[in-house]
């Protein structure tokens, strides 16, 4: 248990540290590649937390398809790559109140409902169980996320295709 | 491991890409604070899914991903066709519809 709360506090302070560079850092690639640092401390939460199939889902989707777009857009729209710009607009302090308050209110909500409850430590398991309960239980969810798959895909190309 | 170390972080995350969304004009910037928003709502799931012991955590944890790639696929399109309009995505100068 100790181990697995080391684990955790060190990859929870490098999700911090990359979550507050992403929303303040003035490169844009910079962003990106901080982004890339949280996504993986997630995938090690939930290897922490015993979700084996849902990390390497979060490393192929997430770091090698969603952040590989976020580069391309950033390339396509022109942003200003390699030096320093104003990317934040003038409702900072107001956004810093509202983040402070939201935090505030969810912490303290969540440390009365939850005190001090655990997670039992996660037998080792079960991808199979996940595939079971997705082909079985959840099977029309997964038809539709098919679906909104399939729709946003050529959404995307309608959206973006030169005429 | 406490249940709340994990709900903590998902909410510092979350806060984090509130502020995100709301503090960057760059449209690329602000679609990557949703995607923080997005892995604090998977953390949650994750966790209470480890906590009450069902695997209906992780399942909907990897529906939140597919509409994420959704969303992000979708999104960089509205965004690059809002950049081939007014060459820029300076979000703070697309006010159309402000009174």
């Amino acid at each position: 248990m100790v181990a697995q709360n080391i684990a955790f506090g060190l990859t929870a302070l490098a999700m911090a540290v990359g979550a507050i560079r992403v929303v303040t850092t003035k490169n844009v690639v910079h962003a990106a590649l901080w982004l890339v640092l949280v996504l993986s401390g997630v995938a090690g939460i939930f290897v922490l937390l015993a979700a084996e199939f849902v990390a390497v889902v979060q490393v192929i989707v997430y770091i090698g398809a969603i952040v590989v777009l976020f580069l391309f857009g950033i390339m396509l729209t022109r942003a200003p790559i390699g030096h320093d710009a104003e990317l934040d607009n003038d409702q900072r302090w107001a956004s810093l109140i509202i983040g402070l308050v939201l935090f505030g209110v969810l912490a303290s909500v969540l440390a009365r409902a939850f005190g001090r409850q655990h997670v039992n430590a996660p037998a080792v398991q079960r991808t199979a169980a996940v595939a079971d309960s997705v082909f079985t239980t959840y099977v029309v969810p997964f038809e539709v996320v098919s679906l909104v798959l399939l729709a946003a895909l050529v959404g995307a190309v309608v959206i973006a295709r030169r005429d | 491991m406490l249940l709340n170390q994990f709900l903590f972080l998902g909410a510092f995350l979350f806060c984090t890409g509130v502020y995100g969304v709301l503090a960057r004009k760059n449209a690329v910037l602000v679609l990557m604070s949703v995607e923080l928003i997005l892995n604090a709502v998977n953390i949650n799931f994750v966790a209470f899914g480890a906590f009450r012991n069902t695997v209906a955590g992780q399942v909907f944890a990897l529906f939140v991903i597919a509409v994420a790639a959704a969303e992000v696929g979708v999104g960089l399109a509205i965004v690059l066709l809002i950049y081939r309009n007014r060459r820029s995505v300076d979000l703070t100068e697309v006010d159309l519809m402000k009174g």
